[in-house]
């Protein structure tokens, strides 16, 4: 009799489904993976089959051009591995196509959340409550300071900071993938109808979110304004790399912002030279982590990146059985 | 409260001087007395409300939040009052109380006692949400961190009110805090501030450092730049304070220098302790190792008085018998100050020293030798420059002389705080205690967390990262694979250190990616150094 879940083995590259030979989120190429979502401390290119939602492997051909070996797995879809092994994908929340992974052998049902949070998101399907036996969760912001505000707060002092600065822009760092479509989307809830202008490295994301039925309303490149002062009052959105980058410098005395959960800490705003922290995050809060594990309930916790300590104290506080898992290659400094 | 949280939060994420500056201004012409008095007072560390510590705080959390869960959120932010601010649990029935004036969070934080502050705390903090509580627990316990020097808010001041800031200076460190005559006089148009027969400071004249250039010693007169502190001694309606180059009350621990002068006066000095390790027995002065025991306390006792007694080298008068002098020019004031040394115990004064030489050549031959009688370098001063405020170009430089340097094995490494929380910014090094190549093992030396670029410092954090050994809390002890070439300005015996040496000034020269650890110094070639 084998020993009960041995065949899910967390190696430091990523999660090994042995009886099926499938890796789930591996860092490096293997022949079979099982991708949770776009990101690229998740998501590669160069393996031989990818298994992922068909948004988060039109991502990964977009950035990665990995065309070959797709096979799209729909939301709820139960797809059989080989080995008695079969996954299904159940929204996490965390970006357009991000799914939690349900992993099912011999009776055993094992979560592998990816990136998630519990927080509303227009950009994309909220995260949905599974049973299982054991939860594999992320820990990025797994530290009690976290809590992420609510993001009209957030939205509502950027558009202040608009208001006040009719001279300047604000200029917002933001990930190239999921943020940047998620504030744009909660700019034009709040009514905000003006023109955002990019970076060149959000457009094409931002257009494949359009194709995914994800309005963001006017958009223009940074590079197409006919002068400085067009982009003056206005919002621009650029990736967290530009802020401090000599590209900004076309910019009208641009105004830094940066829409990240780490901007909860205050010494981190410092370190970017940012005059306007948005704390706005993807993933899960402290609450939410706690809050889900307590709602999903697992016979055991095991918690792949971040801020792991914290979150297994926690665990144990709470008499829950938990686990950290020494992966490699995971972490977030720009969400 | 919620107007001081709010300059607070925005001086915390501005850069620029200017801004600072408006900021500070626009809420100061805002805000009513005496809260803006208070929140002046705040920003430049003026209160103190000795029954709230850090500690004090960091134990409420421990009541309320678990040690561990409480360690690590510190840790990683990087600031206790930061951390309570965000785990502080937020009362579920907060019934609104409205907010509570800057001048009636500070009458509190004044009635509490160390037995009363863990009850009356709490009800204040409840009262706030994060950024209010950091406020709060800021102003409670002092150092705001917010970049705002006393300079820069006297500047604030200033500009808030369009009055002369050599002004704001000096009836600011004449008053205490919520500063009503200083508010009364530049925002309201009363008389300035009656401060005849206070022995006030006045701002100090500083110097530039002498680059690559040179000075025709025609125009320009040299000193000894003594290695001791830089003092104000004021004398006025009977009363002698000492002060310190910020504009500190240093009285209280230096009481011998209380009763020896004898005329009201201001002058400009080095404060010293007896002994030969600067200028030799001629000289009279102990390293700055000595005088160092002295500072800081609020009481000296005999022994200590009559073991490492006090003096003053005189350099400069500002004012005397009546007489401003500032308006006058260097020579005449030198002259009144050597016609004065005879009026003086010499017990307590003596004479900074000229220190001739033919051109400026042969001074810098002199400059060459100050090392070995532990002197930092020289002063020169334009014979005619007037004294005045601040650092102005061309009137005095300080050139000190070149620094010691030694190579050194980075062993430790620190996070830093506050901006550097994330970064291991702080290292420990050490220097071989025999040959690395015969299992001689590192002895630590010293602690330096300055000397490299905001690009190398994140080189030097990867590092420490990837060749981290042992973790203990916030520190990590590295491989030993690094050199830094340290540079400092002196070295002495110290107890305190396992080497039983203690470096002045130590910061990293250069990182030397290039060089093998084993090829790094050896404690015998610090010790050679040494002049005690």
């Amino acid at each position: 009799m084998t020993a009960p879940f041995s065949w899910i083995r967390p190696e430091p590259w990523g999660i090994h489904i042995v009886p099926a030979d499938i890796w789930v989120d591996p860092s490096r190429a293997v022949p079979r993976a099982l991708v949770t979502h776009g990101h690229a401390d998740h998501a590669r290119g160069g393996h031989g089959t990818t298994i992922a939602t068909p948004a988060t492997l039109a991502i990964m051909e977009l950035r990665y051009n990995t065309r070959e070996g797709a096979v799209a797995a729909a939301y709820g879809e139960s797809v059989a591995l080989g080995g008695g092994v079969s996954a299904t994908f159940i929204p996490a929340g965390h970006v357009l196509g991000s799914s939690q992974i349900l992993l099912e052998h011999a009776g055993e049902r094992v979560i592998i959340t990816g990136d998630y949070k519990r927080a509303p998101d227009p950009t994309c399907a909220p995260f949905a409550v599974t049973p299982c036996d054991i939860f594999i969760t992320e820990a990025t912001f797994g530290l009690p300071v976290f809590t992420h505000p609510p993001i009209g707060e957030e939205i509502g002092k950027l558009l202040t900071a608009r208001d006040e600065n009719p001279d300047a822009c604000i200029l917002v760092g933001a990930y190239a993938l999921g943020k940047a479509q998620r504030v744009i989307a909660e700019l034009r809830a709040a009514g905000h109808s003006d023109t955002i202008w990019l970076h060149g490295a959000m457009e094409a994301m931002c257009r494949l979110y359009e194709e995914h039925g994800v309005a963001l309303g006017d958009l223009r490149l940074v590079s197409d304004a006919p002068s400085k002062d067009a982009m003056r009052g206005a919002i621009v959105i650029a990736p967290p790399s530009a802020l401090n980058d000599r590209w900004s410098r076309r910019l009208p005395d641009p105004v830094t912002a940066m829409a990240s959960g780490w901007m909860r800490v205050r010494a981190r705003a410092r370190q970017r030279g940012v005059e306007l922290p948005l704390i706005i995050s993807d993933h899960a809060d402290w609450n939410e982590l706690t809050q889900t594990i307590a709602r999903v309930n697992p016979q055991e916790t095991w918690i792949t990146h971040g801020r792991e300590e914290a979150l297994l104290r926690w665990c144990e506080l709470s008499q829950r059985r938990a686990r950290a898992l020494a992966l490699v290659g995971y972490e977030d400094e720009d969400d | 409260m919620e107007e001081f949280a709010a300059l607070l939060d925005a001086l915390v994420y501005t850069t620029s001087r200017n801004r600072k500056l408006a900021l500070i201004a626009a809420y100061l012409r805002s805000q009513p007395d005496p809260d803006r008095g208070w929140a002046l007072a705040a920003l430049t560390d003026g209160l103190d409300f000795p029954a709230v510590k850090s500690s004090t705080i960091r134990n409420l959390m421990m009541e309320r939040v678990d040690p561990l869960l409480w360690a690590l959120s510190r840790d990683f932010v990087g600031d206790t009052a930061e951390t309570a601010s965000l785990l502080w649990p937020e009362p579920a029935d907060a019934a609104p109380q409205g907010d509570l004036s800057v001048a009636e969070v500070v009458e509190r934080l004044s009635a509490l006692t160390r037995t009363t502050a863990p009850k009356e705390l709490p009800g204040l903090l409840d009262r706030m949400d994060a950024n209010g509580r950091y406020a709060l627990i800021k102003l409670a316990t002092g150092g705001m961190r917010v970049g705002v020097s006393a300079r820069l808010a006297k500047t604030a001041f200033a500009q808030a009110f369009d009055v002369a800031v050599e002004e704001v200076e000096e009836y600011w460190h004449a008053l205490a805090p919520p500063y009503a005559e200083l508010f009364a006089w530049a925002a309201n148009g009363a008389p300035p501030p009656d401060l005849a027969g206070v022995p006030r400071f006045r701002p100090f004249m500083l110097a530039h450092p002498l680059e690559d250039g040179e000075v025709d010693l025609k125009d320009y007169a040299a000193e000894w730049k003594w290695d001791g502190i830089r003092v104000q001694l004021v004398r006025a309606g009977g009363e002698t304070r000492v002060y310190s180059r910020s504009g500190d009350d240093i009285s209280a621990s230096f009481p011998e220098l209380l009763t020896v002068l004898p005329m009201d006066a201001v002058l400009d000095g080095e404060l010293l302790v007896r002994g030969t390790a600067q200028g030799g027995e001629a000289g009279g002065a102990a390293s700055f190792n000595a005088l160092q025991q002295r500072l800081g306390r609020k009481t000296v006792s005999g022994k200590m008085l009559k073991e490492a007694p006090a003096f003053v080298r005189l350099y400069d008068v500002l004012l005397l018998d009546g007489t401003d002098w500032r308006d006058h020019p260097w020579k005449s004031r030198r002259a009144t100050l050597e016609a004065l040394m005879p009026r003086l115990p010499a017990s307590h004064f003596d004479l900074s020293a000229l220190v001739e030489a033919e051109d400026f050549a042969a001074l810098a031959a002199i400059r060459d030798t100050a090392r070995d009688e532990a002197i930092e370098g020289l002063m020169l001063k334009h014979r005619d420059s007037p004294y005045v405020a601040g650092r102005k170009v061309a009137l005095w430089y300080k050139w000190k002389r070149d620094p010691l340097l030694i190579d050194c094995v980075v062993m430790y490494a620190q996070r830093g705080s506050g901006k550097r929380s994330s970064f291991h910014s702080d290292f420990t090094f050490g220097c071989w205690d025999g040959d690395p190549d015969s299992g001689a093992e590192l002895l630590p030396v010293g602690k330096a967390y300055t000397g490299f670029t905001d690009a190398e410092l994140k080189q030097l954090d990867k590092f420490v990262r990837q060749n981290t050994l042992n973790r203990f809390g916030p520190v990590r002890e590295v491989k030993r694979e690094l050199v830094f070439e340290v540079a400092f300005d002196s070295v002495h015996t110290s107890k305190r250190h396992k080497s039983g040496l203690a470096m002045r000034f130590p910061r990293i020269h250069r990182i030397r990616w290039d060089k093998p650890a084993h090829e790094a110094d050896r404690i015998e070639a610090l010790r050679a150094l040494i002049k005690d």
